[in-house]
């Protein structure tokens, strides 16, 4: 028994994603066909040439029709997935793993989300019928429990930890700034970060992501077919997914400084991809910003910065766009929203453009696409701290 | 000898000045303070948490239950105070009706029964904003142990005689669901229980062959203080205890258990104790205390709990009574309770019952049939956790996320001798909390939804 990965097995052709807003003249329907068009024009080939589809949705609709219908797929084989926040990248996963298994050709993952549907602030879960004994509390107040426990554990001062947690959102409104595709489009002072208004526990407005609109797809086939479709795919070097156990939320060993299941899934996708020092050979990143908390102690557990100093790592300008290792240069959860089932592929999106030099000139990572072998990671959890899933992929331009 | 062999009571953590009433209505209040249910309680939580104070509760033969504003009509509320207390499963559990004098009815069916009956009696006072009702009322529990005299439970005051005077008059009235009740000439109230009353005490007496004199002390609880003062006038006895009404109020239906409980926390052995209570008739129970008494504590005592509390304004009470409607969080109302997920569940949700690996020790909360290691199912023994204290090791404060009187302040408690639970916390401020606080556990009304309470275990700082 082991994870062997698919390394260079699978090819990323074609991909596509809307504008994550606030799409009130938008349906469903529509966001996917604007995802899935672009998808398939940059792939260059048309819906019956995809043998297999995944959907990546939440909240969007129950079975894979909720994608056959308004793509109107004939005879395809469709399936709706859902792994909370990780839907999206769940989608191409499956479809990844369903041609490495040599049982289609082409495949495509769709992820999509219309939560601006529901009237309500945040995101919201349709609730399970239940003894009524769950937690009824909002992400940010789970999460808002792991800055007071990190400052704690490695003697940072509160006002220090303040500024880390403010330059990570200033940072990442100012990738996002620069992004047609993004949600908030404008950059933000450190001290408007600092002023703003407290939703949970220290948790500020500008701590939080915001909630948008948004679709995005994938084309993926066997890495030998790539050039069929284009001559600068992206190899998939590793796919690996933890979801765990609740034990966190259980255990009175759990600090709320780290998140086990992402250290995990780390290991897994770095064994895969056979990374040694994830810290040197990553050369950008997405991750789940869902908090500006939950960045800073993701550099953590991504191997990226040594446990303790990734407050220092990350106000040292480390993963600014300029920075050694640039993590969300398209914006981020901040800038973008989070459309549940769309937003992992939005972020495999941003490394199908860095690596591929065509992002825009004002937000191209300098030289990513120059270096020997340039490697993306795309990183997307779903659930709270003690109890939660973790998705990581690394992608590359080369086959080794 | 059969008698009372234990007791205990509850008065909510919050207090209404009555001087904020006229400030706001610009009628109504008073002097002193009033007891204030929080948001999350109702007549069935505070029973529960009356009953949980009462030493020997979980061996009782029946559980009797009386208020005057129940959380359900047809379906009983008693049932949900014996999972919480975790009665045995053939102990009967039954409402008696909803008024004040079924509380009284209660204890003397207690006397008159066999084996061991737990009492409980519990209210909410609300009346109209700026009502005399609103100002005089208040809100509590108590809890009454009634057997027969055992080693392992002595009789600490013994029955020794009771009496009753009944007639059929309206001096006050409700309908049901009205949050008002009215009232007739408190002239004819006072003449009618100062008549009735006379009759019930001087038959008592004579069934115990005692003269008042010989009473050491006397409680009176009556529909309104000045009821109750008159009638205590006539009484002949020396002592008469404070019947509360400046600093808890008048609580109801809970208003006769809660006195007789203030007789016996303030008695000696040897004594004669009377509870004369005034409601719809006359019912007189003449008590002697045991030598046991002298031992017996339950605490926290009312006298610590009156001094106890914390303020609540105004406009919260109105809010918290649905007297004032607030602007809810924009969030989703929670759903409605799964009936069959939460009779599923009931050791857990009402009773608060962990399961702990019999391999490694570790308590999981809420239960688990699988071991942390994923190696043995249903290897478990259950761990009831509700009088299990703990502390905070990590707290947050959600300004978002609904509840019905936000913020939500919230806690992950590790539990002493093991288990951890993040959990609300409930009859504190924010500003409050802070990491190493130690926590009580406390029956808790999450929400109602459709008409249907959720029901649940929230957590509270230790005080005093």
């Amino acid at each position: 028994m082991a994870s062997h990965g698919i390394k260079d097995r699978i090819a990323i052709v074609g991909m596509g994603c809307t504008n994550f807003v606030e799409h009130w003249d938008k349906g469903l329907d529509d966001l996917i066909i604007e995802a899935s068009n672009e998808c398939f024009t940059t792939a260059g080939i048309g819906k019956d040439d995809v043998d297999a589809y995944w959907l990546g949705t939440a909240q969007g609709g129950m079975s894979g029709i909720t994608l056959a219908r308004p793509l109107q797929l004939t005879g395809k084989p469709v399936t709706r997935v859902e792994n909370y926040c990780a839907t999206g990248s769940e989608a191409l996963r499956q479809a990844c793993h369903a041609v490495a298994s040599g049982a289609y050709d082409v495949a495509m993952a769709v992820g999509v989300e219309k939560t601006k549907d529901s009237g309500f602030q945040g995101l919201n879960a349709v609730p399970v019928p239940s003894d009524g004994t769950g937690r009824t509390l909002t992400a940010a107040a789970m999460f808002s429990m792991v800055s007071p426990a990190y400052a704690r554990r490695y003697q940072v001062d509160p006002a220090i930890m303040r500024d880390a947690m403010a330059h990570i959102a200033w940072k990442s409104h100012r990738n996002g700034a620069r992004n047609p595709r993004a949600q908030f489009r404008k950059e933000i002072s450190k001290e408007t970060i600092l002023a703003s208004p407290k939703v949970a526990g220290d948790l500020g407005v500008f701590d939080c992501a915001g909630v948008a609109d948004g679709a995005a797809a994938a084309i993926v086939c066997r890495a030998e077919d790539a050039h069929r479709y284009t001559d600068t795919p992206l190899y998939v070097k590793a796919l690996s997914f933890v979801a765990g156990n609740g034990s966190g939320l259980t255990d009175p060993n759990y600090d709320y400084t780290t998140f086990p299941e992402i250290t995990t899934c780390a290991a897994d996708a770095y064994a895969q991809a056979g990374v040694v020092d994830p810290a040197s050979e990553i050369s950008m990143a997405e991750v789940h910003d869902c908090f500006t908390i939950t960045e800073l102690v993701l550099m953590e557990d991504l191997g990226f910065s040594p446990r303790g100093t990734a407050w220092r790592d990350v106000l040292d300008g480390r993963y600014d766009i300029d920075g050694a290792l640039p993590v969300n240069p398209d914006g981020g959860l901040k800038s973008f929203g989070h459309p549940v089932g769309a937003s992992g592929l939005r972020m495999m999106f941003e490394a199908w453009l860095q690596l591929r030099n065509e992002a825009p000139p004002d937000r191209q990572i300098p030289g990513i696409g120059s270096g020997r072998r340039p490697l993306a990671l795309t990183h997307n959890l779903g659930g709270y701290p003690g109890e939660m899933v973790s998705f990581i992929s690394i992608l590359g331009t080369h086959l080794d | 000898m059969r008698g009372i062999t234990g007791w205990g009571t509850y008065l909510p953590h919050r207090r209404l000045d009555r001087g904020e009433i006229v400030k706001f209505v610009g009628q109504g209040g008073g002097k002193g303070t009033r007891t204030v249910a929080g948001f999350d309680e109702d007549s069935t939580t505070m029973a529960v948490e009356a009953g949980r104070r009462v030493p020997g509760a979980m061996a009782a033969d029946l559980l009797l239950f009386a208020t005057s504003f129940p959380a359900y009509a047809d379906k009983t509320n008693a049932t949900v105070a014996h999972a919480a207390l975790r009665l045995a499963g053939n102990t009967p559990a039954l409402d008696l009706g909803q008024s004040t004098r079924s509380a009284t009815g209660g204890i003397l069916l207690g006397a008159r029964s066999v084996g061991t009956v737990l009492v409980v009696a519990a209210d909410l006072r609300t009346g109209l904003p700026g009502s005399a009702e609103e100002a005089a009322g208040g809100d509590a529990a108590a809890a009454l142990l009634l057997g027969d005299d055992t080693p392992e439970q002595p009789v600490l005051a013994e029955v020794l005689g009771t009496a009753s005077a009944t007639e059929e008059f309206v001096d006050r009235w409700r309908a049901p669901g009205e949050a008002r009740t009215k009232v007739w000439d408190e002239r004819f109230a006072e003449l009618t229980y100062g008549r009735l009353g006379q009759q019930a005490w001087s038959a008592a007496l004579t069934a115990a062959g005692l003269a008042p004199h010989q009473v050491t002390a006397v409680a009176v609880a009556a529909p309104t203080a000045r009821i109750a003062s008159s009638m205590a006038g006539r009484l002949g006895v020396a002592r008469v205890v404070d019947d509360l009404t400046s600093t808890v109020g008048s609580c109801g239906a809970a208003q006769p258990a809660l006195l007789l409980a203030a007789l016996l926390e303030q008695a000696a052995p040897g004594q004669v104790l009377a509870l004369v209570s005034l409601a719809d008739g006359a019912d007189v129970m003449l008590l002697r205390t045991t030598d046991a008494i002298a031992g017996h504590s339950a605490r926290p005592t009312i006298e610590e709990q009156v001094a106890g509390g914390a303020p609540v304004a105004y406009g919260k009470f109105l809010a918290w009574r649905g007297n004032l409607d607030v602007e809810p969080p924009r969030r989703p109302e929670p759903a409605r309770v799964s009936a069959t997920a939460a009779a599923r569940s009931q050791d857990w949700k009402f009773g608060f019952v962990a399961s702990r690996d019999r391999e490694t020790g570790q308590v999981y909360m809420p239960p688990q049939r699988v071991s942390a290691d994923g190696l043995r199912t249903d290897a478990m023994d259950a761990s009831p956790m509700a009088d299990v204290t703990g502390t905070v090791a990590t707290f947050t404060v959600d300004r978002v996320a609904y509840s019905p009187s936000p913020p939500i302040v919230f806690a992950v408690v590790d539990f002493d001798g093991g288990g951890r639970l993040p959990i609300e916390l409930c009859d504190c401020d924010a500003g409050e909390v802070f990491i190493g606080m130690r926590v009580e556990l406390t029956f808790r009304r999450l929400s109602v939804q459709d008409g249907l309470p959720n029901y649940f275990w929230k957590a509270r700082p230790i005080r005093g």
